[in-house]
């Protein structure tokens, strides 16, 4: 069985050359989460839209493939494409204010998508809006979906937001850091419904976060990423057991311990990320040389 | 959240006080004929000059007085007012359909769409507007269409570079992102997804845009580029209550009055439904 989702070595460069993404190579396999974990601007968000083919025109990809299905991205026309991504792919974002068009009606926001896209009847869209009302736990999806998103608290709009996501029946969901901009109380109850919804609905899921606890807590298998690089990856229970690579310790050394809290507040070890940015630097350099 | 909202929804003063004077401005200008108590072109020598009806020497009939010619000023203006709705409606739509869609387009598509666009914007607006009004209508001739038209040329760049700024900011926001990821075309985001957002802003422009045409048309009548003379315009009423000013203030006041209550009350109007339109101040 192919992958659902298969990134292998896409690099990434910004207008002034510098790389974004290094080389990265990842699967997600049919029904699996996969962490994506790392430092904020290591490049997790940057791999999540260039799976979803929304990376800012200033970012460039100078190499490597992406297969979705077994279909490669970059073979397809700009308009199959899209229309692939659209059928197979859904998103769920960081701040779910603003993924939220904040002029339109939560009903016609999330029943357009199945009409226009999947092309449902208007019923048949609108019965599968509520059914996922429901699966997220909204006990009153009528006021919901006559809400406009300010109406809603953070909380509920991630709600919608999961709903939206897995109401079309996607194979692949991108979720970039879903709960890091919600009240710590609420953030458990979304990983929670998005770990029940995708066992239920058996999605593959790449979890983009930065923090390890949440790793631990929704993963099957994890990738490490660095200043654009996969430094590590393995079944998570590996990697908690017992973490390869120096980066990978020294994350795991600045991981607040609920048990500790305050014994463990210290940063990355400042003589890894040295040894880790000489190697990038040698990389860079031995990258560019056949690139010209 | 529920307390600001009930307060934000009740009757806005500003609302229904500028409200109030469009719509009595605009209906007397409507049934001007039936309303206007004298025929605003008949001349009697015999009337001229009369004062207000406080004033001692004031005639029945002739609520705000007369002016040189004996010609009765309420009725002048209450048909002056007919020139000015119809322009300002006429050139602000006309301004607003042109100057909101190039925004819209540049905002929204950014790249050489809104190279092309933000630099005529810029050349435009290097005119000064009163100048290049009165140009344009030297150029065009008088009469009411090359007035609406010389405004509207003029005052698209209002709307583009407002509407431009906005659809900009909202094509930056997720929802857009997760619109393209859905699969929506971009023509079609661009309307139903951020047409909308902009929607309160071009509702408030408008309205102050008909102030705006309203001020114009009057400057316009004033240095007699506008409409034929004949037909009262508030801008003429006002050129001519200038030169009888010390004899007869009231037909230099009472234009004016008008005009600046008509100017305000469009762009407080404007303002006030902007809040209203928007969903999230609403
Ligand atoms: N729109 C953009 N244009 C150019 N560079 C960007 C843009 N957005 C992010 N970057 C850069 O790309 C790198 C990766 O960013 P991002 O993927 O957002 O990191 P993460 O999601 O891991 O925090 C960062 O160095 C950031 O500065
Ligand atoms: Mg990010």
């Amino acid at each position: 069985m192919s992958a659902c989702l298969d990134i292998a070595n896409l690099s990434a460069v910004l207008p002034n050359g510098q790389r974004v993404l290094r080389s990265v190579s990842l699967a997600v396999q049919p029904g699996e989460v996969r962490a994506l974990v790392g430092e904020s601007g290591a490049g997790k968000t940057m791999i999540g839209k260039a799976v979803l083919g929304v990376l800012p025109s200033s970012v460039r990809l100078v190499e490597g493939d992406m297969l979705l299905e077994g279909e490669d991205l970059g073979r397809l026309q700009p308009k199959a494409r899209r229309t692939l991504i659209g059928a197979r792919t859904a998103l769920i974002p960081q701040d779910p204010l603003t993924a939220l068009n904040p002029s339109r009606r939560i009903g016609p926001q999330m029943t357009d998508r199945l009409v226009r896209i999947l092309g449902w009847s208007g019923e048949k869209a609108d019965r599968r809006t509520r059914q996922l009302l429901d699966e997220v736990q909204i006990r009153d999806p009528e006021r919901v979906l006559k809400s406009y998103p300010h109406e809603l608290s953070g909380g509920m709009r991630q709600r919608v937001l999961i709903a939206a996501a897995f109401a079309a029946e996607p194979r692949l969901i991108v979720a970039d850091e879903p709960t890091t901009a919600l009240d710590v109380t609420v953030q458990k109850q979304i990983l929670r419904l998005i770990a029940a919804l995708q066992r239920e609905h058996g999605t593959a899921i790449l979890f983009v976060t930065h923090d390890l606890g949440v790793v631990a807590k929704i993963s099957q298998k994890v990738s490490v990423l660095y200043a654009g690089k996969v430094v590590e990856e393995a079944d998570t229970a590996a990697l908690f057991a017992a973490p390869q690579h120096a980066y990978t310790r020294a994350l795991m050394a600045a991981t607040p311990r609920y048990t500790d809290p305050f014994a463990s507040l210290k940063p990355v070890d400042g003589a890894v990320l040295a040894g880790l940015a000489a190697e990038i630097a040698a990389a860079d350099l031995a990258w560019r040389r056949p690139h010209g | 959240m529920d307390e600001a909202r009930t307060s934000r929804r009740g009757p806005s003063p500003r609302l229904w006080l500028a409200g109030g004077w469009l719509l009595l401005a605009l209906l007397a200008a409507i049934f001007a004929p039936l309303v206007a108590p004298q025929d605003p072109l008949a001349q009697d020598l015999m009337l001229e000059r009369l004062p207000p009806f406080w004033l001692d020497g004031a005639e029945p009939g002739y609520w705000l007085g007369t002016d040189s010619l004996g010609r009765d000023l309420l009725s002048r203006l209450i048909f002056g007012g007919r020139i000015a709705f119809i322009v300002a409606f006429a050139a602000a739509i006309a301004a607003c359909l042109v100057g909101s869609t190039l925004g819209l387009i540049a905002g929204y598509f950014g790249g050489w769409a809104d190279r092309i666009i933000s630099r005529v914007v810029d050349i435009w607006m290097a005119f000064p507007p009163v100048l290049f009004a009165i140009l344009l209508v030297a150029v065009l001739g008088t009469g009411l269409s090359s007035v609406i038209l010389a405004i509207a040329i003029i005052d698209w760049t209002r709307f583009c570079r407002v509407i431009r700024a906005e659809a900009m900011g909202q094509s930056r926001m997720d929802y857009v992102e997760n619109a393209r990821i859905a699969g929506y075309g971009r023509i079609g985001i661009m309307l139903r997804e951020v047409l909308p957002n902009v929607v309160p802003s071009i509702v408030a422009l408008l309205s102050l845009e008909m102030g705006i045409a309203v001020i114009v048309e009057a400057i316009l009548s004033f240095v007699n580029l506008s409409i034929s003379t004949d037909d009262p315009t508030w801008g003429s009423i006002i050129a001519e209550g200038r030169l009888s000013i010390h004899q007869a203030w009231w037909v230099l006041v009472f234009p004016l009055i008008t005009l600046i209550l008509t100017v305000l009350s469009f762009s407080q109007f404007g303002e006030a439904l902007k809040a209203r339109f928007d969903p999230v101040l609403r």
